[in-house]
């Protein structure tokens, strides 16, 4: 089966959606858009994957050697790093959400409040 | 909409993606084939620049502009972070109780800690040698200096934590990295192109600006992810809100 890690991805993202459409509490939303962030980096590393590749570094591997795909995991990196920081802002608003409204469940929010 | 209203959709929409995206699925490139023109191509690109580390390599020299904006992002959230955790007019703030903690637990801290530091700032000199860089080092920095709030409190981690350094040192950081770019333009190149001498291959020193750009990001990335810490647990420990009185948190 060798579409299974992609589809691994797929599915992965489709939980953490689900979490966030269901979810009550505005906290637990945020952990599934991570999951849901998270299957991206399945799937880049699944494209990137080569059948008996190295890590992609050479200080001490012969130069000829292969490696796995290098380009993905930059975009994982960067990808790592966007949504820890995007996670930490909604965190933020969240307890803001919590101060202001005194309520976390994203359905209990319906009036604009200045 | 309604909440059965909006879990029906999700389901609908769920199996659409799910149909298109196994049917886009058997069209990608086999799992684990042998041929990766973009991978091939940038190794080869990394060699020339005498980056012994690929990743840090399309990071920081092939894709420098895209790093650009991805600590653009990074900044810009750590500063949306603190305007949002400002205090606000009916908050004040409490003074934090000493918790207890095990004499073991202190001194494991008390070890620990320098030789955290020491790992990540290893972690972001070495990123263009081995797997690490200005990201990840950056975190390790971060995460280390925490280790003082677990061994010791919350007072003694305020101590040793300089923050309006570290806000100084966040923005330059991430204006470093918009700078040293300018080198590319003032030796008659391109926008962030590598113009430092390459150096020796697997040496310190390799790979030009490379470790420059690393150690910008790695400034800015452990100096952010303290401050972001900082005013959570401030917000933890410290604040009280009207409706929520209390002489502090426990730490």
């Amino acid at each position: 089966m060798t579409v299974l890690p992609f589809l691994t991805a797929g599915w992965i993202f489709l939980a953490g959606v689900y979490g966030l459409v269901t979810s009550r509490n505005i906290i637990q939303a945020v952990g599934c858009l991570a999951v849901a962030q998270s299957s991206t980096y399945v799937l880049l590393l699944t494209v990137g994957y080569r059948r008996g590749g190295i890590a992609p570094y050479f200080t001490d591997t012969p130069l000829r050697t292969r490696t796995v795909d290098p380009v993905v995991q930059a975009l994982a990196l960067t990808d790592i790093v966007v949504g820890a920081t995007v996670t930490a802002l909604l965190l933020a608003l969240a307890m803001q959400i919590r101060k202001r409204h005194g309520t976390v469940d994203p359905d209990a929010l319906t009036g604009l409040k200045g | 909409m309604s909440r059965n209203a909006r879990i029906r959709l999700f389901w609908a929409a769920a199996v659409v993606f799910a149909v298109v995206y196994a049917l886009a699925c058997t069209g990608l490139p086999r799992f684990g084939t042998r041929v990766h023109p973009y991978a091939t191509r940038a190794v080869a690109a990394s060699l020339r620049q005498h980056t012994a580390n690929v990743v840090s390599s399309v990071n920081f020299d092939q894709r420098a502009l895209d790093t650009l904006g991805e600590e653009s992002i990074l900044f810009a959230s750590v500063l949306g972070t603190i305007v949002l955790l400002r205090h606000a007019r009916d908050e004040r703030v409490g003074r934090p109780r000493a918790g207890r903690v095990l004499p073991s637990t202190r001194l494991l801290g008390l070890v620990l800690v320098p030789v955290t530091l020491l790992t990540g700032v290893y972690i972001v000199a070495h990123g263009q040698l081995s797997p690490g860089g200005g990201f990840q080092g950056g975190v390790i920095l971060a995460t280390g200096l925490h280790m003082a709030y677990v061994a010791a409190d919350y007072r003694v981690l305020k101590r040793i934590r300089p923050l309006a350094v570290l806000d100084v040192a966040d923005a330059l950081g991430a204006g470093a990295f918009t700078a040293l770019g300018l080198a590319g333009l003032i030796a008659g190149g391109a926008y962030l192109q590598n113009v430092l001498p390459l150096g020796t291959f697997g040496q310190l020193s390799s790979g030009g600006l490379v470790p420059v750009l690393n150690a910008a990001v790695g400034v800015e990335v452990g100096s952010g992810v303290i401050v972001l810490l900082a005013s959570f647990l401030d917000q933890a420990v410290e604040v009280r809100s009207a409706n929520n009185p209390g002489p502090g948190g426990r730490t």
